[in-house]
């Protein structure tokens, strides 16, 4: 494919004559359709603007509804008005420029020395600072530093940038060496900033604030007074600040312009100076034989009073409100050779275009109206301000055309700039939006673009799609965890398109005539294109008709490929290529260890599922987005896929202790796993028969049971949660099945088995102990109440009469050193700190002390406590909240001391430093809070809440920025990182090229596994 | 207390900087069938290539401790 590279972009602002250029129709009427129900000529729906009505054709294009894009239409304005957008650079302008002149208030190059020679002239062309040119400005009192550098701007005319800036030209045979000016370096400061950052920008906000400074405009004025010249006169003008003869001295006092001890003087061209004297201004000028003086005009202030009126303010404070139309008489009068200053083109824009007098009407496509079920039609938002403005306009120039009085006048124009300013923002600070007649606010231009459902963000970065479907999600831990259960209303609602062929015709027909029965069809798509519905009437004949080359869209089944995914997608296991199940029901349904990928619950949240339409895209999802793909997470290198929640508390219940089943348990407990061998038994009981005899029983134990669904020949040894796990030779001969043997973001058997046997093996184990443990909790039963958290009365009582008495001793104790000022500090801390930390410590070892106590009283058959151990859900902390004390709340790690004057709330004293009163809630949750434990809860809760919030918020913007920054990055063949152009971002990806998901634990090679595998091998 | 000027490029954290010749240069946009271009970039203006001296259109090789390799090897394009 020819790639091509955007050079860059554009912008610029349209004219009134490009407008009218572009315009297919003027409108003038504000009605959009006439009585006999075709749009009314010059009107807003207008048939040279495009059609949006079928079977009309277009009066400019001549194309039919679909076929033409649309034209652009316009309104000529009654008077201009401000273009909303551009309010605020408009006043910028307008403060930059002068009054009379419409230059830039900024002063021009200057005359500094002039030289001559062929041999600088070649220097210049050579754009290179010789000695010559360096001595030269030495003389001249300019002094080079080293780092100076030339450029040629034009023919004849070059520059040179050291701290100041310098402009060469070629006039009448001599080189002169200007000074920039104002001007001069602000244009140059443009120029370097052009494609670079802050730049240009910034280098014009300079400029127009620095423009705004000037008071009074240094290239045109009023007459002063004029006198002859004479060569005496010329050279003191040329000379320069440092000489004024007295001759002009005298000129200037007697015409009453006496000037100070050392004005200055600059010579900008050979018959123009400029004399800044303290803050005046004289212009001199030569012509015929006479010294022309004039005075610089004086500029006014001039006030934006948002959004869109300027006012002038005179040396007397008067004010005088600017007219659109003056505004833009004073922007028309900017020189184009100034307009570079603002960092505009002037050919691209204008300022004065920036001033409304044409309207460009968007073309009927852009604005459809909907015809409603009545029947009648509902425009859109902006033909209703379309007719607002056209409304106004005609009646401005009604009433201007008749005389009306000035007053009337102005009270349309600000009517016209309201419903402008409205059509492009109705959003604007200061004005009160214009509202539909129900009384919500219209979307307007701006609206349109703007924000998450803008046009940017809303329709073109992302959009909606067909063929997909979403719902609440449920548990089915009955289904492979690359399964999704689809519900049927769903199933047949969402096609497949298949291609007729030789050898599915027959089946295809058998699809067609089941008619809209589940796995039947919805539409096919005959050889010429054209598709047709199935419906009641047509089935039957469709089926027959069925030839090879049609298409049929057929309904979604069992062992279709999909997309299934939930928001918010960051990573990639958030979307996932799953196998349908149709099933009954309402809701998608998902194993349940497939959870933590897509970080989803059941308690509400929605998915979203697609249905691929190309063999392409199936082959992809198969192959890079299955859920057997995605098991190791390449964020840590370990399975994010596993056993959650009641898989760990069933498969550690299972393999805790010695149990043994006989067979009919054990082949309930495998149910529906795919095992051909059940292994021989382990032993047998012995069971006495009416007592006469006695029959020998077999028996499986627990870890025989667990071992048929691991991979043959699997060795592996690791630390468990409760001891050491040995499994020989896919026999587990030892230890406990918990969260880090089989739990997601744990599970070491899962990682081993991806990296010994595949993905498809790890499939499989994790589809068998789901099931295994499913079964097997269901049949051992698993509960935990409030009678769970019941400690026996003497452990009640020592933990309240011992522990938290003691502590509360030892509280008061230190409160009482801390107030008999014999605490002492602890290194880089107050007293107070210090007895703040003494406090928290001791509560705090008295709150795990009263867990310990508990704990003692609850062992592992304790539901509770298995969860906590095994790793499944909670922690032992959770179970003394419970069980024995809930403990000190903090805020920001501080016990709580916020609230009125000296304490935390009214039911103690002021200055009360003791537990209860700054949050520690001593009893558990079993016994009850009392109201201000069970405040201070709250207080600490709130701040849990508070921080998830802001987290949550704050990492999720985080994590868009760094994805719209990274987007682009590949890693290439040879181990590369580049972007787009090729660029290399890393040598190699990581430094070291390695895929954290395709090593162990993060390390490159894992020797110690090595080693105990070829152990192994070697029958060591 | 008198100030002794320390050169950066004896600091721990900063790594090793050098301009590579043009063989070398050729070497490694042929490895990697790139243009010139297409290096990553440091500005001419950062105190190490100020303190080494290499001018722009230079390429200096680094070499840095890596977390993940080691060492790694680095190469950018001196720009102005």
């Amino acid at each position: 494919m020819r790639t091509k590279r955007i050079k860059g972009i554009k912008f610029g602002l349209l004219s009134p004559k490009e407008i009218r250029k572009m315009s297919a129709s003027k409108i003038i009427t504000a009605d959009t359709y006439g009585e006999d129900g075709f749009p009314i000529e010059m009107g807003l729906v207008n048939q040279r603007i495009g059609v949006i009505d079928p079977g009309l054709r277009c009066k400019t294009c001549g194309g039919r509804m679909g076929e033409c894009p649309g034209h652009f239409g316009h309104i000529e304005l009654a008077a201009p008005v401000i273009h909303i957008g551009y309010a605020k650079l408009i006043y910028r302008m307008l403060s930059a420029t002068c009054r009379e002149c419409g230059r830039v208030l900024l002063k021009d190059a200057y005359f500094l020395f002039s030289v001559s020679g062929t041999e600088l002239e070649h220097d210049l062309k050579r754009e290179i600072i010789t000695e010559k040119w360096r001595k030269e400005f030495g003389d001249n009192g300019f002094p080079l530093s080293t780092n100076a550098s030339i450029t040629k701007e034009k023919n004849d005319e070059w520059t040179i940038t050291d701290k100041e800036l310098f402009i060469i030209r070629k006039e009448t045979g001599n080189l002169n060496v200007y000074d920039a000016g104002e001007k001069g370096r602000f244009l140059n400061d443009i120029e370097l900033g052009k494609g670079k950052q802050p730049g240009v920008g910034e280098a014009v906000k300079r400029m127009f604030k620095e423009a705004a400074k000037h008071t009074v405009c240094s290239h045109c004025g009023d007459h002063l007074f004029d006198f002859a010249s004479n060569a005496r006169l010329e050279n003191s003008l040329n000379k320069g600040e440092d000489v004024i003869s007295k001759e002009l001295r005298r000129k200037f006092a007697t015409e009453g312009h006496a000037l100070s001890k050392n004005p200055s003087i600059k010579k900008e061209t050979d018959n123009k100076w400029l004399i800044t004297d303290k803050d005046k201004r004289y212009i001199v000028k030569k012509g015929n034989g006479k010294l022309t003086v004039d005075c610089g005009t004086p500029q006014r202030v001039i006030k934006f009073d948002k959004p869109s009126t300027y006012i002038e303010i005179d040396e007397k404070e008067r004010k005088r409100r600017l007219m659109p139309s003056d505004v833009r008489e004073r922007l028309e009068k900017i020189p184009d050779e100034d307009i570079a200053l603002f960092g505009m083109n002037p050919k691209s824009a204008r300022p004065e275009w920036m001033i409304l007098t044409v309207l460009p009407v968007p073309p009927v496509t852009a604005r459809p109206s909907i015809t409603l079920e009545s029947g009648q039609r509902s425009e859109d938002d902006l033909t209703h301000k379309l007719v607002d403005i056209i409304r106004i306009n005609h009646r401005f120039m009604d009433n201007r055309a008749a005389g009306a009085p000035q007053l009337i006048i102005e009270d349309l124009w600000e009517l016209l700039q309201y419903h402008i300013s409205t059509y492009l923002d109705n959003e604007i600070a200061g004005i009160p939006p214009a509202r539909h007649r129900s009384g919500r606010p219209l979307k307007t231009m701006t609206q349109r673009l703007k924000g998450k459902e803008g046009r940017f963000r809303g329709s073109l970065s992302g959009k909606r799609v067909n063929f997909s479907a979403r719902t609440v999600i449920s548990p089915a831990p009955d289904i492979d965890i690359d399964e999704v259960g689809v519900p049927e209303a769903i199933a047949k609602e969402l096609t497949v398109n298949v291609n007729v062929t030789e050898r599915n015709i027959d089946l295809l027909k058998e699809t067609v005539k089941r008619e809209n029965k589940h796995p039947g069809a919805n539409y096919v798509r005959r050889a010429d294109g054209k598709k047709v519905k199935i419906t009641e009437t047509n089935y039957e004949t469709l089926a027959e008709e069925l030839e090879i080359g049609w298409k049929v869209e057929r309904h979604l089944r069992d062992r279709d490929i999909v997309l299934f995914n939930r928001q918010p997608s960051l990573h990639r296991m958030s979307i996932m290529a799953h196998y349908v199940r149709v099933m009954p029901g309402k809701t998608f349904r998902l194993n349940p260890t497939v959870c933590p990928p897509y970080n989803a619950d059941y308690d509400g949240d929605e998915m979203n599922l697609h249905v691929l339409q190309t063999e392409e895209a199936r082959a992809e999802a198969k192959i890079l987005m299955a859920v057997q793909r995605n098991i190791i997470s390449p964020r840590f290198g370990r399975p994010i896929i596993g056993g959650i929640h009641d898989h760990v508390s069933s498969l550690f219940l299972l393999t805790y202790g010695e149990k043994k089943f006989d067979r009919e348990e054990t082949l309930e407990i495998l149910k529906g796993i795919d095992i051909d061998d059940l292994r021989a038994p382990a032993g047998t009981f012995r069971s006495e028969v009416s007592g006469l005899r006695s029959v020998d029983i077999p028996y499986w134990t627990a870890k025989q049971i667990f071992s048929m669904i691991l991979p043959a020949g699997l060795n592996l040894q690791f630390q468990g949660k409760v001891g050491g796990v040995t499994i020989r030779d896919g026999n587990l001969e030892s230890g406990v099945i918990d969260e880090i043997a089989v739990g997601s973001f744990k599970g070491k058997i899962i990682d081993r088995i991806v990296r010994q046997y595949g993905e498809e093996a790890a499939k499989k184990f994790i589809n068998d102990l789901a099931r295994l443990a499913t079964n097997y909790i269901l049949r051992a039963g698993f509960s935990f109440g409030i009678s769970d958290e019941d400690i026996p009365r003497e452990g009640e009582q020592q933990i309240r009469e011992e522990t938290m008495r003691e502590a509360e001793h030892k509280v008061d104790e230190l409160i009482r050193a801390y107030e008999a000022e014999e605490l002492e500090a602890l290194p880089g801390r107050t007293v107070e700190e210090t007895l703040e930390l003494r406090i928290m410590e001791t509560l705090g070892r008295a709150r795990d002390e009263a867990g310990g106590i508990a704990e003692r009283y609850l062992g592992i058959e304790n539901a509770g406590v298995l969860m906590a151990k095994s790793g499944a859900r909670g922690s032992l902390l959770n179970l003394t909240q419970m069980a024995a004390c809930v403990g000190q709340q903090s805020v920001r790690g501080e016990r709580i001391k916020r609230g009125y004057r000296g304490r935390t709330l009214p039911h103690f004293k002021p200055a009360d430093r003791s537990a209860k009163a700054h949050g520690f809630v001593r009893p558990s949750f079993k016994e009850g809070l009392s109201p201000t434990e069970y405040f201070f809860h709250a207080v600490g809760g709130r701040e849990a809440l508070v921080d998830t919030a802001v987290r949550t918020s704050q990492s999720g913007y985080f994590q868009r920025r760094l994805i719209n920054a990274l987007l682009d990055l590949e890693v290439k063949d040879d181990e590369t990182v580049r972007e787009t152009r090729g660029t290399i971002v890393q040598f190699k990806y990581g430094e070291d090229g390695v895929d954290p998901s395709a090593c162990e634990y993060g390390k490159v090679v894992d020797i110690d596994e090595i080693i105990k595998d070829v152990m192994a091998g070697t029958g060591a | 207390m008198k100030k002794e000027k320390v050169s950066i490029l004896e600091h721990g954290l900063v790594p090793k900087h050098e301009i590579v010749g043009a063989e070398e240069i050729k070497e490694l946009l042929d490895k990697y069938k790139i243009k010139r271009e297409q290096l990553p970039k440091i500005k001419l203006s950062d105190p190490v290539i100020k303190e080494i001296k290499a001018d722009t259109g230079d390429v200096v090789k680094i070499r840095r401790q890596s977390r993940t390799a080691g060492k790694a090897l680095f190469y950018r394009l001196v720009i102005g």
